[in-house]
């Protein structure tokens, strides 16, 4: 058994807070990038030139990259072979606390859902556990804003749904609040499963490259499709219009019943933040 | 890009047209949900405001703390239809204009047109690149709101375009 201490495990937490915050993913970046040399819309093409400047400043600074910090949902992936001496929901909570402290990020989560009253420290955060063979433990900081939470959906189709409706239930998703969630928007949609499993992978499918393909066919088309339609809704960088809707749709799906098809989407924002580390 | 120089005029908004980006210097106002109804209570009320609405702007934005040295955190827009029901009002008391992001009530379409008023987009989750255009920061008002109090704000040079002009005209995809 390889021992990991709940201090390391609080370190490296709150070490991944920040960097989430304050330095734009790569993939996120430049799929911006590449989306202002494409954008026809001048306006557009400010816009995003607006963000990778922002993206820029933020990291020189030392500044969140929106004000908006989210909610942190935490992936914590342990291997079978490490032995972790306490409370790891504890010390993954103290990370985030000490994280949004430091950081100097907005505190925005209250401790119950219909009293409403702040906790102050940006906890408690959503943790996901998974578990693996390994000697290792890996930790992602997911920080989510709600103003495109809460423009995610879901539809439970029936097991008959052709890909036509599932491609109309997600843009019917993006033309319904995509222009107020911050777009050009990434998709993470989890297909399959029961209800909770398939939010579950649009969370994890918002992890992935933005511009990665899928290696399932049947996906990788059902991607490019939905990428596709939700650019020709034109509604364009901060809604302003234009062809860049959407950077990126990544999907991940999982069995299911025979008697039905739910489909998650979870819709991001062009801040699409998140770090990782293995330890 | 036009530069503006804050106060916006009812001669400077009648001259605005919806798709035109332009770069705002001067002194505009902080405030979103809580202070908004506040505002709108005191309106309701009759009671004196704790700022003059006349000509001046307000921009939707709560800033994250300022780290030691800096007059604020990054100071994005918020969503500006969540002020939807508070605007007219305050448009009726001499509001010029609100800086926001998305979309707009058809209510408050019909107000902004009616007094001649504007309504401004900036860039959403650009929150730090703002805080670059912001010189001077100050708390006018309801302090205890915490971020949501009213804040003066020194702009200058901060980018936004035109989504709504004074004839109604509007460049917002519904």
């Amino acid at each position: 058994m390889r021992k990991i201490s709940t201090k390391k495990i609080t370190d490296v937490v709150s070490r991944l807070v920040l960097k989430a915050n304050f330095s734009l993913r790569k993939d996120v970046l430049s799929s911006l990038k590449r989306a202002a040399l494409s954008e026809k819309s001048p306006l557009g093409k400010s816009i995003l030139k607006i963000l990778i400047e922002n993206a820029r400043i933020a990291e020189k600074e030392g500044l969140a990259i929106c004000q908006y910090t989210g909610i942190a949902v935490v992936f914590c992936e342990i291997g079978q072979k490490v032995h972790v001496g306490g409370d790891i929901d504890k010390a993954i909570n103290e990370g985030i606390r000490l994280g949004y402290k430091k950081g100097c990020l907005r505190k925005s989560v209250v401790s119950d859902p219909i009293i409403r009253k702040n906790t102050g420290t940006n906890t408690p955060s959503i943790i996901h556990y998974s578990f693996n063979k390994s000697d290792k433990l890996r930790l992602t900081v997911l920080p989510k804003g709600f103003g495109c939470e809460n423009a995610s959906k879901v539809f439970m189709l029936k097991p008959t749904a052709t890909e036509e409706e599932i491609i109309e239930s997600v843009v019917g998703a993006v033309k319904e609040q995509g222009a107020d969630a911050c777009p050009p928007l990434i998709l993470g949609i989890g297909i399959g499963g029961t209800l909770d499993k398939a939010a579950t992978l649009s969370k994890e499918a918002t992890l992935l490259p933005v511009n990665k393909t899928n290696p399932k066919k049947h996906l990788k088309r059902l991607e490019s499709l939905i990428l596709k339609r939700v650019n020709e809704t034109g509604i364009g960088p901060a809604g302003l219009g234009g062809k860049t809707t959407c950077l990126g749709v990544n999907i991940l799906s999982f069995p299911t019943h025979i008697a039905g098809l739910p489909v998650v989407v979870n819709i991001n924002c062009h801040a699409l933040r998140s770090a990782e580390s293995l330890i | 890009m036009r530069k503006i120089y804050l106060p916006l005029t009812e001669e400077i908004r009648e001259s605005l047209r919806a798709g035109e980006e332009v770069l705002l210097s001067g002194k505009m106002y902080t405030a979103r949900d809580a202070a908004h109804k506040r505002l709108y209570e005191a309106i309701k009320k009759h009671k004196k405001l704790p700022l003059d609405l006349t000509d001046n702007v307000i921009y939707y934005c709560g800033p994250t703390p300022a780290k030691p040295g800096a007059p604020v955190g990054s100071c994005g827009p918020t969503t500006a239809k969540r002020m939807d029901g508070f605007t007219p009002a305050l448009l009726a008391s001499g509001l010029a204009g609100m800086i926001g992001k998305g979309r707009r009530s058809e209510e408050v379409k019909k107000a902004i047109k009616r007094y001649k008023a504007v309504y401004l987009v900036a860039v959403g989750g650009a929150g730090a690149y703002f805080a670059s255009k912001i010189k001077k920061a100050n708390i006018l008002a309801y302090k205890e709101l915490g971020p949501e109090a009213i804040y003066e704000l020194w702009v200058e040079n901060f980018p936004a375009i035109v989504a709504i002009d004074s004839r109604g005209q509007s460049i917002i995809k519904e």
